[in-house]
């Protein structure tokens, strides 16, 4: 059988220290190859789902609403609306003579029956194809109802996550500025790109809590409509993960002068770099002390615990192959301070910015690779003898056949990985895996053995 | 764009609940119906003509359920293609599949984009082959089978049930006549086509099972990774079913369609029987006695006593199901089977709902519990999650039978919920489940009295430690 790699994906797979850097990306997935990626529908579900209550309606067939019901851990501390799967679940009828009556009426049924704070209409390929016009039943039904009805531009076939984030960042841009500020403390700021997964924001909030700051608006996990739309008055943007936000952070910016900061959340050194970095922007004694104070607490409680894993851990390797490439920095890092060796990272929507940094920060013979498939990852999986492999929920049966051990680092994840707290858990999923017994009874292992 | 096309799938009636929106789907979409289907064909990699989206959304739903690796390709259309056609990029996803997976059959099914954009897919094969052709690629050259599934017509199962239908059109030649008996089992569990084709094996029949997920979605780890699982409906058995002396095809809400069993008989597969599933002790019965007259000799020993153990447990659990009130939802053909099993155990099924809307729901189910109800159970096709729990809302049901998507019903309600069928999302093993046979029966059986315990022993204020 042929190798693994597609010839024309050679150019999206670097090995490090083995070739000059050069990467190809942000390309169309090849056909036939198997992509673990996902849709701009997905994308900009991802981001907006979390809003909790606000109304979130897919227009198009039943498949994409159905496939992305509830699916990601994202926790609200109030309603809970987000949970709930809507769709216009277009009929042949629609198709041929067009799906608006059928949007307009759905819409105004949800709204009813609901009482959403906004709603959100999401665009499927089918729309795109039929040419539905969102905008207006939008604004037809935002008039009548009297609440923000915003489209999404998401058709899946318009490129890939990267352009569901962004028709995301347009639609929350919408609301943004439409709120009073009144009240906003100088010491604010606004939670970009987390999404809640397992509670992870509540544990971020406590962080800048402790540290004096407050928090105007989480986007979007355990998001409120209301909070969106008084955001500009935060006085700092602190963007997680690259991807999914940063356009957001920019329209913002440039529309009302507020300055953003990235970070991550990831691992205990990107976790207090981030916090300092917050410390530092606000320019006062007083934060910067706190700051200390909480990084310093956390970590007492931390290392102590760490050093079970660690000892056990030290010199196994991992894999990484994430949706962002940001988080992928964080976790080749989270992997160092548990004393082990990446020996590939991975993304599927990664920038060449991204994979130059990915290059820099891992050991040389380290595979980096953009947009992979079931058959490259089974084969570098093999080849490099990885112990544990962090992925999503398409990734992890690739590393279960091979007789490897996983970890869960996508949104679909159910345990917090943020935080200080997040790396113990991190550490402790980690070890639950790579040390169980189980590995030695595999056929594949006890021929090696 | 052409959507009028005709299509071999029937139109879908409108919903009949007085909703516009859906709320919570009770169904999925229909190519993701003929991917499972295609899983179920020996050294075949199923293809989804579309964008890239609708394959990684589907595999990441079956991968969930199943906890097995699944490989579905796409011709990953993007922009320009959705407006010029796809063409081109079907044809480099073939190529490509071909040279990876080296398969010896790729099932093609469109999605709802190339359908409304209107491609021609079986056209385009045939361009494919064309151009391949007299390029000495003739040995390499897979089987390349189409169905058209556009997602606005009809659901999941028509998909599957369309895919088999297309294998059959495809493969099956004329042949010999054989003594073997086609099975077109629909769609079970990998569990459930184990047992079946244990039953079969029991009975010296010679069966065809078409698909067959048994292996290829619930397949033993190996020390090398296979491309493409082992097992599924080997193709020189597809291709010689015309031959077999009967066809058995379970579904009893298929009388409409024009199933793959039909076209079997009109191209000489023998006999063409359509049951329902075998789930419960009557439908059972009424299999092992379609059996015995297919291989001419009388029930194996082995499974005259399950039967009479199974017997024996509804006689020993009677009281603690009598009466109880249950509401069940998921595919049609799995509703039927399961409320004849709850109407002869007892159980009033309060509720018996799908997101699939055949039009023979109802018929179906009263012919499998007219004798046994006193009063009808409510029956709805083409409802989502929303429009059950207003039905049933007011029922007061004591447990509830389906997938794992009616599991907030039972969280808000605080009554058990029987995991049973596709997709099973919150549980280790939802693909192992046994639904079928005497076996399946039994630990159903089980299954539902254990429950209903638990929640009378957590509800108790003495907390018996016997029940
Ligand atoms: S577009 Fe159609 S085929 Fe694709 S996921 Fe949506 S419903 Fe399914
Ligand atoms: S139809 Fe389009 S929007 Fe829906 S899942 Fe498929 S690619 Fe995404």
């Amino acid at each position: 059988m042929e190798p693994a790699i597609f010839s024309e994906r050679a150019d999206q797979i670097h090995r490090v220290g083995e070739q000059p850097f050069r990467m190809a990306c942000n390309r169309e997935s090849l056909a036939g190859a198997v992509s673990q990626r996902a849709c701009v529908f997905c994308g900009s579900r991802v981001v907006l789902y979390p809003i909790a209550d606000a109304l979130h309606l897919v227009h198009g067939p039943i498949g994409c609403a159905a496939y992305t019901w509830d699916i990601r851990g994202a926790l609200s501390s109030g309603p809970e609306l987000h949970r709930l799967s809507f769709s216009t679940d277009l009929q042949e009828t629609d198709v041929i003579f067009g799906g608006e009556k059928k949007l307009y009426r759905a819409l105004v049924e949800l709204i009813d029956r609901h009482h959403p704070e906004a709603a959100f209409v999401y665009s499927t390929c089918i729309v795109g194809i039929i040419g539905d016009d969102l905008e207006g039943i939008c604004k037809k039904v935002s008039r009548e109802k009297g609440l923000p009805v915003i489209p999404v531009q998401s058709e899946g076939f318009k490129g890939n996550k990267r352009a569901g984030y962004h028709a995301a960042c347009q639609a929350i841009f919408r609301l943004v500025g439409t709120g009073s500020t009144e009240g906003i403390s100088p010491h604010s700021l606004n939670i970009l790109g987390d999404f809640n997964l397992a509670g992870e924001i509540w544990i971020i909030r406590d962080y800048f809590k402790r540290m004096g700051l407050e928090v105007v608006a989480n986007i979007t996990g355990d998001g409120r409509v209301g909070d969106l739309q008084r955001a500009h008055g935060a006085a700092l943007n602190v963007v997680q993960c690259s991807g999914a936000t940063m356009d957001l952070a920019k329209m913002m910016q440039q529309k009302y002068g507020i300055p953003f900061i990235r970070v991550s959340y990831f691992g205990v050194e990107d976790m207090a770099e981030s916090l300092y970095n917050v410390a530092r922007f606000f320019k006062e004694p007083g934060i910067m002390t706190r700051t200390r104070e909480v990084v310093r607490e956390e970590l007492i409680s931390l290392y102590p615990q760490l050093q079970k894993y660690r000892k056990a851990l030290s010199g196994k390797k991992a894999a990484i192959y994430v949706g962002g490439a940001f988080k992928a920095f964080s976790l080749v890092k989270a992997f160092r301070l548990l004393g082990m060796q990446v020996v590939l990272v991975g993304s599927q929507t990664g920038t060449e910015e991204d994979y130059r940094e990915l290059e820099e920060i891992t050991d040389d013979g380290t595979i980096i690779v953009d947009d992979s498939n079931p058959l490259e990852l089974t084969s570098f999986l093999k080849e490099k003898k990885v112990d544990i492999f962090v992925g999503g929920v398409k990734e992890r049966p690739i590393a279960y056949k091979l007789g490897v051990g996983f970890c869960d680092h996508n949104h679909e994840r159910k345990e917090p990985l943020e935080g200080f707290i997040g790396m113990l858990y991190f550490a402790r999923e980690v070890y639950n895996t790579v040390m169980s017994p189980v590995w030695r009874f595999l056929p594949r292992r006890s021929a090696s053995h | 764009m052409n959507p009028a096309r005709k299509t071999s799938l029937k139109l879908a009636r409108p919903k009949s609940a007085p909703y516009v929106s859906t709320t919570n789907a009770c169904k999925l979409c229909t190519p993701l119906g003929a991917c499972l289907a295609f899983r179920g064909v020996e050294n075949t990699v199923p293809f989804l003509h579309g964008s890239q989206g609708c394959a990684t959304y589907m595999r990441r739903y079956i991968i969930s359920h199943f906890r097995e690796p699944v490989d579905i390709a796409s011709s990953s259309l993007g922009e320009k293609h959705a407006i010029y056609g796809g063409s081109q990029n079907l044809k480099q996803g073939l190529q490509n599949v071909m040279s990876k997976y080296g398969p010896q059959l790729i099932g093609v099914a469109t999605t709802c984009l190339t359908e409304t954009i209107g491609d021609n897919v079986p056209m385009f094969v045939k361009e494919f082959q064309e151009e391949h052709g007299g390029n000495g690629h003739e040995a390499a050259m897979p089987l390349i089978v189409t169905v058209s599934s556009p997602s606005y017509h009809g659901t999941h199962m028509e998909g599957f049930h369309q895919a088999v239908r297309a294998l059959i059109d495809r493969l099956a030649e004329p042949a010999e006549r054989t003594a073997s008996v086609n099975l077109l089992p629909g769609f079970g569990s990998p569990a459930d086509i184990r047992h079946i084709k244990e039953i079969m094996t029991d009975f010296g029949l010679t069966a065809i099972i078409l698909p067959d997920i048994s292996e290829t979605l619930d397949g033993p780890i190996l020390a090398t990774y296979a491309r493409i699982p082992a097992g599924g409906t080997p193709l020189a058995d597809i291709k010689i079913m015309s031959g077999s002396q009967a066809t058995l095809e379970f579904g009893a809400t298929l009388k409409n369609q024009d199933t793959a069993g039909k076209l079997l008989e009109t191209r000489g597969g023998g006999t063409l029987y359509q049951v329902g599933q075998p789930i419960g002790l009557r439908e059972t019965d009424f299999y092992f006695g379609l059996l015995e007259v297919l291989a001419g000799r009388p029930t194996p020993i082995k499974h005259v006593l399950e039967r009479g153990r199974l017997l024996d447990a509804l006689v020993d659990g009677h009281k603690y199901v009598f009466g109880k009130r249950a509401v069940v939802y998921g595919e049609e053909d799995l509703v039927v089977g399961l409320t004849a099993f709850l109407a002869e155990i007892g159980i009033h099924p309060v509720l018996c709902a799908s997101g699939g809307d055949s039009g023979y729901l109802k018929e179906a189910i009263t012919a499998v519990t007219a004798d046994l109800l006193p009063n009808p159970p409510q029956i709805r096709g083409g409802v989502d999650f929303y429009d059950i729990a207003q039905e049933a809302g007011s029922l007061a049901p004591d447990l509830i039978v389906g997938h794992s998507k009616g599991y907030h019903l039972a969280r808000r309600w605080k009554i058990p919920l029987i995991r049973v069928g596709f997709p099973i999302h919150d549980r280790f093993g939802g693909h192992r489940i046994l639904h079928l046979g005497y076996r399946g029966a039994q630990q159903l059986l089980d299954r539902i009295i254990n429950a209903i315990l638990a929640k009378k022993q957590e509800d108790s204020p003495v907390g018996y430690g016997y029940l």
